[in-house]
Parts: C-alpha cells; structure tokens; sequence
C-alpha cells in the first residue's frame, strides 16, 4: 500500500469513529430560537410581576399560575423546534433521527433534566423558592455536560457555562432571574449562534 | 523501519476490518445491520470480514433474539483494541517517516 492509501485509511478511521458514536444533525438554529423564546418568555413573566402590585411572588396566586403556563410554553415551544429543525438537518445529511445513537444522547440528556425538575417541584412545594433559578441553569448544565459525549463537542462548553451561572446564581438568591434571562436567553443564543456559523453554514 | 512493518498487522488490512474496529473502538458494541449500514458493505462482505476478526479473537459476537428476530451483536476485545492501536500508531509513524 501506498502513503496515500494509508492516508485515506486514517482519515477513514476518524469519520468512522466521528459519525458512528456522535449525533451532528443538531441545528445551531434551534438554539438561537430556544434563546429567543426564553427571552421574550421572562419579558413576559417580568411585566406580570410588576403590573401584579407585588414586587415578590407567592406560590398560590393567579401570577405564578401564569408564569408556570409562561415557562411550560417556552419549554413545548423549544423543545418542538429542536425536534422540528434537527429532523430536517438529519434528513438533508441522510442520518437517520430514531437509532440506537440518539436514543442514548437522549437518554443521557433527559435522565439528570427530569431528576432536576422532580426536584425542583419538590422544593417548591416546601416554600423554598430563592434558588428555583440556580437550580434549573445547574441541572440544565448537568444534562447538557452528560449528553455531549454523544454530539457536537461543543455543548459541552455551553453545559459548563450553565453550571458557573447556576452556582453564582445560587450565591445570589434575589438575581436568580437575571441569570435565567443570561442562561437560558443570551448563552443559547451566543451558542447556538456559533454552532449555527461552525457547522450549519457549510 | 523494520519495527514499523512489524507492528502493522496484517488482520487489519482492509477497509472493512478497519472500519469495523473504528466503529468498535467507539462504541460498547455495534450490531450487524448498523455496521452494514455504517461501512457500506454487503451481507456476505460483512460477514467474512467479521469472521476473520472473530477468529483471531479481536472481537467477540453475541447472538440474541430482539423480539422474534435474531440480532449479532459485535464487541471490540481488549486484545482487538491493543492491537487496533499499535496498528495505527504504526500507520502514522510510517506516514511521518516517508
């Protein structure tokens, strides 16, 4: 064998290994918009709390009711673009969206997400409301960090970012809804932002 | 340079048998229809590829039934996966001397 077979070999190898334990029909367009809709959803749950009379919120009033409907509606709404463009992005690269690959990358996903928010809703539930926003960005964090073996090595980074946020976050308990609005607006912007330029563009 | 021959095996020298250790080298484990689909081969072409590295104990093949139908399941050894990577360290070092 010739040095170019060689060659063609190892640069084989890569793609192998790359394509059969990474998922990278993920659409960097899908975060800027999850960003986008976080950020209009707290502008949205900022007007309540201001026009509600109160500058504080109490679990039972028809405000917090609101502001869960708020966030639900974020989440559905992010969620189903997610599912929508990667989908899209998956079939014009001819990767197939429901294999044995992205069953675990969403199952490593959702596994710390779905502990989180058990535990989140538990907390609640004992009145403990000051680190509701530290928490989500920490176990969003978590999630991220443990499905990026399985994708864009990028989210990692985005996963970190999320963690420091949640911990600083925790350190400020009144400010826990301005690092929501940095977390889960701006970073999923900026992020998806890059992921959109690195690898969608092409 | 001898040393270099040397460590270049030969049960690796094909595309398929390569691309067959890559994807296991990855993954805890691969079955046959994801391997197929992956390296691009045909049933026969895949199976004989297999074989070879069966035989020589670099990868390990579980057979099992999903539901009624019957699934292989391949796993790199850790002998497989020695060898997998003497086998490129010698590959880039050949590259690098020429």
């Amino acid at each position: 064998m010739s040095q170019e077979d060689y060659l063609r070999d190892i640069s084989e190898i890569k793609t192998l290994m790359n394509k059969s334990s990474r998922f990278i029909s993920l659409s960097g367009l899908s975060g800027i918009l999850a960003g986008i809709y976080a950020l209009i959803g707290a502008a949205f749950a900022y007007w309540l709390v201001c026009n509600s009379g109160r500058e504080y919120l109490i679990l039972d009033g028809t405000v917090f009711r609101l502001i869960i409907l708020d966030l639900i509606i974020i989440t559905v709404l992010s969620i189903g673009t997610a599912i929508f463009l990667t989908t899209k992005k998956a079939k014009k690269n001819n990767e197939k969206i429901w294999d044995s690959l992205t069953k675990r990358l969403l199952t490593s996903f959702i596994v710390p997400l779905l502990a989180g928010g058990i535990y989140i809703i538990i907390i609640l539930n004992n009145q403990k409301y000051g680190q509701t926003g530290a928490l989500m960005l920490l176990f969003y964090g978590l999630a991220l960090l443990n499905a990026s073996k399985y994708t864009l090595g990028d989210i990692k980074y985005l996963g970190y970012t999320q963690i420091v946020l949640g911990l600083i976050s925790a350190l400020y308990p009144g400010y826990g809804f301005w690092f929501w609005v940095i977390g889960f607006g701006f970073m999923h912007i900026i992020y998806g932002a890059i992921m959109y330029f690195k690898y969608d563009k092409k | 340079m001898k040393n270099i021959i040397l460590n270049i095996n030969k049960a690796f020298d094909h595309r398929i048998r390569l691309g067959i250790m890559s994807v296991l080298m990855v993954n805890e484990s691969a079955d046959f229809t994801t391997l197929k689909e992956l390296l691009g081969a045909t049933d026969g072409n895949l199976a004989s590829h297999t074989k070879a590295l069966e035989k020589v104990d670099f990868i390990k093949v579980e057979k099992q039934f999903i539901g009624r139908k019957p699934n292989t399941k391949y796993i790199a050894t850790n002998l497989g996966k020695m060898e997998f990577i003497k086998h490129i360290e010698a590959l880039e070092k050949l590259i690098k001397n020429k």
